[in-house]
């Protein structure tokens, strides 16, 4: 079975439906949604809908520190952040604040975890940069293959049987396969606002039959994201690094 | 943790052991057969057990990786893998007859059959780099034949994939590789140059052509780290009769600076296959070691320049062979003069690709062996001296230039056979305008267009105004 897993999303809807529609041409039966909904984007009500109809077709949910934002406190965010946290709180209706409030910090299936950040304590939301973080993260579970997301750049880290940490950056359509014999932090890159210098729209594909990890990119309308941004009146600086993939 | 497989007679997932061909120290080699299954099949299986090295693992895990992604006729095809959980093995083709191993006995070899080998083995690279691979342990032990001649690698424990997490390079520190045959650069801890395994490649072709290994057997890393600075015998002070162009090539493929080694397997494989044009440098004529002086001033200053940190694909793309097909017909002039323009265009985005000239010289189908004309005046020496002149603004260093008068009764043909037998990645040629000799001949542009193994780029004259 083919799992579509998003992270990142950041209220961007037109990365988001670009990233579905090539999920579903690869042919994805099932999605993952690695937190941070909203944040930063123009379309955060339409996003959280769209969300919660995956989500009551099946699809698993885990919760960003943006989300968490929007019910807690924006402290700690740098000021573009924190401006968009407060016009989205006052853009989503209670419906749409009451279903991200109630998302849980991790979620398992079979050997799989999900979570936004560093999965050790996940509340702290750290960033998984390196190999310190990612054995950090990976000590925390016995799941054979964590999918994080959070740092909006693609990483892939594995920690053999001998307690010796890899990591890699991967190459997009390369499909790696998950070795069954160490473990893996799959750190996506971002659907919504990637900052690894590619603009285009980031997300992964998991193979559960040949235990095979992708890496996808799919290019989207930039353009009309950045509009919305505008037209929102939220900081130009965010319209702008959708472009540059910054 | 897993047991060791040793029966014969075992069956595990349908593949049942018949034969043990091979006991070593990382792992055993087993013939095995499934129902279903009409090939001759391997069957790796790692040493784990109590105190196994971690290496053996690591490597076998890589090799897990590579093996099952690699296509074509210069790798074993791979079958099944089991997993480390339960059973790990790995199920591949056995490939027919013996490896390099079994010549040594005969070495030295003549001169010729050691650049024939060359030219196979380098083929073989060249197929394994274009897929994203650096082997890093190529010896003769890893190198098979199929009965129609082409090289077979095996063993990727070692090897680096472009595109997936290099195992090896975290878990250890130490280079992992076989002594007498380990590039400079992965002593250093550099595991992504394609040219480590031509430097690999050049130690075998020494080693083949003198019966001696230029950097001797030593295991110590002090000993391995001698070649960083200190060059080995000229070949021909140990075989007074060895060929300067031969000697050209090994010693080009030993440089300590990868970037002063052939740029490609495939360029590597053309020079061995055309000893003519090989064009000799200082390198040729030595007879002797560099002075001791020399070699210290190197022993103290050993800055090899920063690892290339362009993915092997793009270090492979950046040198293509291109041949340029020139005609010196009643139309050339102005189809040439368009031909030099792209020509020149191409190579100065590419300062490392060569450029292969060639003229086909029509041999008449009645008198296939006449290349002498009516004057007396040797044709094709003619075409070659024109070839060059064309070339010549072009300005290109000699070791990128070479010029080929091929000679065949259909021009199309004898240009796609010289592509695909060179490796040739892209072929320049120009269209003929609307002629009668193009009416009742065909195009011969078109029919390389359509049938040629590699791009083509098709020329035309600019348009009269």
């Amino acid at each position: 079975m083919l799992i579509a897993l998003f992270a990142d999303i950041h209220a961007n809807r037109q990365a988001f439906e670009a990233c579905l529609a090539d999920a579903r041409d690869c042919g994805a039966r099932r999605h993952v949604l690695l937190g941070d909904f909203v944040g930063y984007g123009g379309d955060p009500d339409w996003v959280v809908d769209r969300v919660t109809g995956l989500a009551e077709d099946g699809a698993t949910l885990v919760l960003g520190n943006h989300d968490a934002a929007i019910g807690g406190s924006a402290d700690g965010m740098n000021l573009e952040a924190r401006v968009a946290i407060e016009w989205t709180r006052t853009e989503l209706g209670k419906p749409a604040r009451d279903f991200l409030a109630a998302l849980p910090l991790t979620q398992s299936d079979d050997d799989r975890l999900y979570v936004h950040a560093e999965a050790s304590h996940p509340e702290r939301w750290t960033y998984v940069v390196g190999t310190l973080e990612a054995a950090d993260s990976l000590s925390a579970t016995r799941a054979h293959v964590t999918f994080c997301g959070h740092v909006h750049k693609p990483a892939l880290y594995s920690l053999s049987s001998t307690a010796k940490m890899t990591s890699f950056t991967p190459t997009t359509d390369a499909p790696v396969p998950l070795l069954p014999g160490r473990r893996w932090l799959a750190v996506l890159g971002a659907v919504g606002q990637p900052r690894d210098g590619n603009p285009a729209a980031a997300y992964g594909l998991f193979d559960t039959d040949s235990g095979e990890l992708t890496f996808r990119r799919v290019p989207y309308d930039i353009e009309a994201a950045a509009k919305r941004i505008l037209e929102q009146g939220l900081p130009p600086l965010l319209a702008e690094r959708l472009f540059v993939g910054k | 943790m897993a047991r060791p497989l040793h029966d014969p007679g075992f069956v595990i997932d349908g593949f049942r052991l018949d034969e043990r061909v091979h006991k070593g120290g990382m792992a055993m080699l087993w013939r095995v057969s499934k129902d279903g299954l009409d090939a001759p099949m391997l069957m790796k299986v790692p040493r784990i057990g109590e105190g196994t090295d971690p290496a053996a693992i690591v490597s076998f895990e890589m090799e897990q990786m590579i093996l099952p992604k690699l296509n074509g006729t210069h790798v074993p095809k791979f079958f099944a893998a089991g997993d480390f959980a339960h059973q790990p093995y790995l199920v591949m083709e056995a490939i027919a007859g013996t490896s390099l191993l079994k010549r040594l006995p005969e070495l030295p070899l003549p001169y010729d059959e050691v650049a024939r080998l060359g030219v196979k083995i380098a083929d073989a690279l060249d197929d394994l780099h274009r897929q994203h691979v650096v082997h890093l342990d190529i010896k003769p032990s890893n190198i098979m034949f199929r009965p129609e001649g082409a090289a077979v690698l095996i063993d990727f424990g070692l090897s680096h994939h472009d595109q997936l997490p290099d195992l090896m390079q975290e878990e250890f520190r130490l280079p992992f590789g076989t002594a007498p045959y380990m590039s400079p650069e992965q002593l250093r801890g550099i595991r992504n140059d394609p040219r480590s395994d031509l430097f690999a490649l050049g130690v075998l072709l020494y080693f083949f052509s003198t019966g001696e290994r230029p950097f001797g057997e030593s295991e110590t890393l002090r000993g391995m780290r001698r070649r960083l600075w200190r060059d080995p015998k000229p070949p021909r002070e140990l075989r007074p009769d060895y060929p300067p162009w031969l000697q050209e090539i090994v010693l080009r493929c030993l440089e300590v600076e990868p970037a002063r080694r052939h740029p490609t397997a495939a360029q590597l494989a053309f020079d061995l296959s055309h000893p003519d044009e090989v064009k000799l440098t200082a390198r040729s004529e030595k007879l002797k070691r560099d002075p001791w002086t020399t070699a210290m001033r190197r022993r103290f200053n050993t800055d090899l320049t920063a690892p290339r940190k362009a993915p092997v694909a793009t270090q492979i793309a950046s040198a293509p062979i291109i041949a340029v097909a020139v005609d010196f017909g009643e139309q050339g002039t102005p189809i040439n003069a368009a031909l030099f323009e792209v020509t020149a265009r191409i190579l100065a985005t590419l300062p490392q690709a060569r450029l292969a000239c060639l003229n086909v010289l029509r041999s008449s189908a009645i008198a296939l062996d006449s290349t002498l004309d009516e004057q007396g005046h040797n044709k094709k020496i003619d075409r070659l001296v024109r070839l060059k002149a064309w070339a010549a603004p072009l300005n290109l260093d000699e070791r990128r230039l070479t010029a080929h008068v091929l000679e065949g009764t259909d021009p199309a043909a004898a240009i796609l056979e010289f592509a695909a037998v060179n490796r040739v990645d892209h072929i320049l040629i120009g269209a003929r305008q609307e002629s009668f000799r193009r009416r009742m001949l065909g195009s011969v542009s078109s029919k390389v267009a359509t049938e040629a193994p590699c791009s083509v780029t098709v020329v035309r004259a600019p348009r009269e105004a």
